[in-house]
Formats: structure tokens, C-alpha cells, sequence
């Protein structure tokens, strides 16, 4: 019999090759938090600028009390689904407070965003319908429309005219047409064009689910995401987002107007059949979706650092993949630069993520930052200033190279 | 052009498939597309984009899992344009 992990072959071995380069990218440990934005990393004081922490509400003392009180009052879990030990009255709350931030009639709470993604797909889509879903999509949106059953076709990343192209190819197939974007993407962090899905949208009558997992609190003028900045609020008829980015805790939603929702609550596999969110997740997420409402400043303190590093990360010759966001995707011309970039930031005392081809398009190598609200200008200037410094090194490399390459 | 093409999915396909024959092996309806080819799952899902935009029909990702030889991806052709017209 052929072991059963011997399918992973070819994957472990190129996890191994960046094991000899030096710590493992995909298992950095945080050995003390801090604070939002610091932690120690291999000993070493650390600034975080990986971590989607938009907000940075996660040592918030409103979303740490409101963790605290809740963990007292109702417990450290809810030991089961809702459907079986049933809905804490903080559920409820969080599910008005989301219903009324989003401008929605309802919302309903998922455990975590991959699972809000599940559950709202696979909650909607059946077997007969069919799903448009841009190429760029997350896992957890591949995963769900996997679960769904549903005829799945692709378009072009943010193509709003190949979508159109193939709804009108569809012809009457499928009951129900379902279009899935998100606001914006998480690997390269550029936006959906999401009033020109819209139109697309409203010509061939499908419906139209935005994840604004990347979005949330950080576009619009209520945070609403990206469908709310480009003024298309109204067309999206489903919206999926998350606890564990902007608001700091764990857990996902999906909200929506239209009357029968519910009835996701006893359909919806990734809901029924799975834990429901702790009393310490729930209370931090309304405590922080609370904090968005009052202190939309935040998200001007975002914009700005963002537009700084973008700025800065620009005029030291970078090549950033997408228009400035809160996401600043660095472009490597290979793997082995990229290796190197990001173990030296490492070393120099910031944590950002390496994602390599198959996270990213072929030949795609990327230092992937996530800014945030928390970030002082301190850091700001600390981090500019070690993105330097490896700018440098990394020039070194090359003009060593070449000078071997000029001596053979 | 298209409209020529879609006269002969398999000309069509194996003009598609010439990039991705990196070793310049003789392409037949058995050749394997991961094994012979070695065309990982990224890939896969960028030519089946090319394809989908030369003979103007969709592939549901649906039947990609299926697809393992150039014969498979033909007939797949075929069936999805025999639907669409």
C-alpha cells in the first residue's frame, strides 16, 4: 500500500528548499504580542505588517473589556452548534449590530470568514444553479462553491466584460445565476471594479454576492466595503465579511435584504454542523464594529500610513502590483530574491508575508505588507527605512552576481 | 478566426496545447496533460481560459477534474460547443 501522505511529495520538498534558506515562511512563531502592530519573532522586537490587522483593534481597551466581561458572564465556549445548544442572546445582538452596519434587513454570524464563505455559497447555490466567479477568488470561495454543487464558471480577474460575455453565452442555463467577487483581492490587493459588475449585474438579473473581507471598515463612507465606496451599495444582494481582519476578532458574516435569508439558518451546512462563535469572539467584534462606528478617523490613520509606505516603498524603486491600498504587494523579479527579502526583513525586525506561485500567478515572487490604522509614525519610518536597507542588499546580491557572472 | 477554429476543436486544441509541450513531444489523443506534459493545476486553469476565449464557449470548472488526456479536452470542446450553438 503507497503511503497515504506520499501525494505531498512534491509540495514538502519545495517546503523544505526554503527551510534550508532560513525560517520557515508558513510557520512563524509569535513568541510575545505586544501590542497591534509589535511582537517578539525569534527574539527579536518585531514590527507587524502581515498580519490584516487593519484597524488594529486587538488591544483595544473597549474590544479587550467587552472579551473579558463577555468570558465571565457567559463562558469560555458555547460547546456546540446553534442549532443543537442554541443561540446565546450576544449572537443575536452582533447579527442586529452587523444587519444595521451593513444597511442590511439581516445578518447572520459564521464561525470563521473561510466558513462564512462555505455556508453563504453553499447555502445559496444548489446543484442547478450556476456560479460566476472571478478567477482571483480565495480558497474559501473555490471551497464553498465546490460545496454548492453548483456549475461553476470562471471569468477573467476583475473582467466586468468577460463576465457579461459569458452570462450571455449561458443562455437559459442554470435556475439561478450567482456572481461572486471580492473588494478587494488579498493577495495583490487591488480592487474590484464593482459599479461595472453591477451594471452586468442588472443586464443579465443575476444576483450578486461581494466578500468584503479586505474591505470591511477600511472602504466606504460607513465601512461598508468597496460595493458602498463606488456607490453600488443597493446592487449587492449578499454580502460576506469577517471578524478576524478589521475587527480584530474570529468569525465571518453574510447580510442581506432579501425576506427569506434565514433559511440559511437550517440549510446552511457550514452553519448548522459547526460550533458557534465563543462569547469572548462575539463580544470583541461587537465591541470593535461599535468602536468603527464611532472613531471613523480610523480609517483616514489607515489611508495614510498606507499612502506613506506606498510612497516611500515606491521611491526606493519598488515595484508595487496593484494601486495604493492598505495591502502593498512587492513585486520580486524570482523566488530566490524574494526568500532572501523576506528573511532579511525578518532579521531586521519586520514580519511581512512571502507568498510564492501556487499562492500567486506563475512567476509571480511577493513581500506582501498589510498596513494598519495602529501603525505610528515611529514605525512608519522604522519600516520604510528597513525596506531600504534590504534594497540595498538586494542590489548587492545582483551586482555580485554579475560581477562573477562578467569574471567566468 | 474563431469561426474557423471552431470547425476543429482538436487542430485548435493541439495549436493551443504547443506552448505548454516544453519537452516538443508528439501530441496524441492519449497524451497525459499532467503526467506527459506536465501541466500542474495553475496551468491547467490558464489554458483552459485560452481555449474557452478561442472557440468562445465556457468550461465549467465542474468538468476540468475529469479532463486527464488531450482526448478528454477535445471531446470536452466539442460537447461544450455543440451546446452553445
Amino acid at each position: 500500500m503507497t503511503d497515504i501522505l506520499d501525494k505531498y511529495a512534491p509540495i514538502a520538498s519545495r517546503h523544505d528548499q526554503l527551510l534550508e534558506v532560513g525560517p520557515d515562511p508558513l510557520g512563524v512563531c509569535l513568541e510575545e504580542i505586544y501590542s497591534a502592530t509589535e511582537a517578539r519573532v525569534n527574539g527579536r522586537r518585531t514590527i507587524l505588517a502581515g498580519t490584516n490587522n487593519y484597524m488594529g483593534v486587538t488591544f483595544e481597551p473597549d474590544c479587550l473589556e467587552a472579551a473579558e466581561a463577555a468570558v465571565r458572564a457567559h463562558g469560555t465556549g458555547t460547546t456546540g452548534s446553534r442549532i443543537a445548544n442554541g443561540t446565546y442572546g450576544a449572537h443575536l445582538a452582533l447579527e442586529q449590530a452587523l444587519a444595521r452596519f451593513m444597511g442590511r434587513e439581516k445578518a447572520i454570524v459564521f464561525s470563521t470568514g473561510y466558513q462564512a464563505n462555505l455556508g453563504m455559497i453553499a447555502g445559496l447555490a444548489g446543484p442547478k444553479d450556476v456560479i460566476l466567479l472571478d478567477a482571483d477568488s480565495h480558497s474559501s470561495i473555490y471551497d464553498g462553491c465546490r460545496l454548492s454543487g453548483a456549475t461553476l464558471v470562471r471569468f477573467r480577474h476583475n473582467d466586468p466584460a468577460d463576465l457579461d460575455k459569458r452570462l450571455a453565452r449561458l443562455g437559459d442555463e442554470g435556475e439561478s445565476r450567482l456572481i461572486i467577487i471580492e473588494g478587494i483581492y488579498s493577495m495583490l490587493g487591488d480592487r474590484a471594479p464593482v459599479a461595472e459588475f453591477a451594471e452586468v449585474k442588472r443586464k443579465h438579473g443575476a444576483y450578486l454576492l461581494v466578500d468584503e473581507a479586505h474591505s470591511l471598515g477600511v472602504m466606504g463612507p460607513n465601512g461598508r466595503g468597496a460595493a458602498e465606496a463606488e456607490g453600488v451599495d443597493e446592487d449587492v444582494d449578499f454580502y460576506v465579511g469577517t471578524f478576524s481582519k478589521s475587527l480584530g476578532s474570529i468569525g465571518g458574516f453574510g447580510a442581506s435584504n432579501h425576506p427569506r435569508f434565514d433559511v440559511l439558518r437550517v440549510c446552511s451546512r457550514p452553519y448548522m454542523f459547526t460550533a458557534s462563535p465563543s462569547p469572548a469572539n462575539v463580544a470583541a467584534a461587537l465591541a470593535a464594529l461599535k468602536l468603527l462606528e464611532r472613531d471613523p478617523g480610523r480609517r483616514d490613520r489607515l489611508w495614510n500610513n498606507a499612502q506613506a509606505i506606498y510612497d516611500r516603498l515606491t521611491r526606493i524603486g519598488f515595484e508595487i502590483c496593484a494601486p495604493m491600498s492598505p495591502i502593498i504587494a512587492i513585486r520580486l523579479p524570482d523566488e530566490r530574491s524574494a526568500v532572501f527579502a523576506w528573511n532579511r526583513l525578518l532579521e531586521h525586525g519586520v514580519y511581512v508575508n512571502l507568498a510564492l506561485p501556487p499562492g500567486t500567478p506563475a512567476g509571480v515572487y511577493l513581500l506582501r505588507c498589510s498596513v494598519s490604522a495602529a501603525h505610528t509614525p515611529e514605525q512608519v519610518e522604522a519600516f520604510c527605512h528597513r525596506f531600504e536597507l534590504v534594497a540595498r542588499e538586494l542590489a548587492a546580491m545582483d551586482s555580485g552576481e554579475t560581477a562573477v557572472a562578467a569574471g567566468a | 478566426m474563431a469561426s474557423d477554429l471552431r470547425d476543429s476543436p482538436l487542430e485548435g486544441v493541439l495549436a493551443l496545447l504547443e506552448p505548454y509541450n516544453k519537452k516538443g513531444i508528439a501530441l496524441s489523443g492519449s497524451t497525459k496533460l499532467n503526467a506527459d506534459l506536465e501541466i500542474d493545476s495553475v496551468s491547467a486553469m490558464d489554458l483552459i481560459m485560452e481555449i474557452e476565449d478561442r472557440f468562445e464557449i465556457d468550461i465549467p470548472i465542474n468538468l476540468v477534474s475529469e479532463i486527464e488526456t488531450v482526448g478528454d479536452l477535445v471531446s470536452v470542446v466539442s460537447q461544450r460547443m455543440e451546446q452553445s450553438s
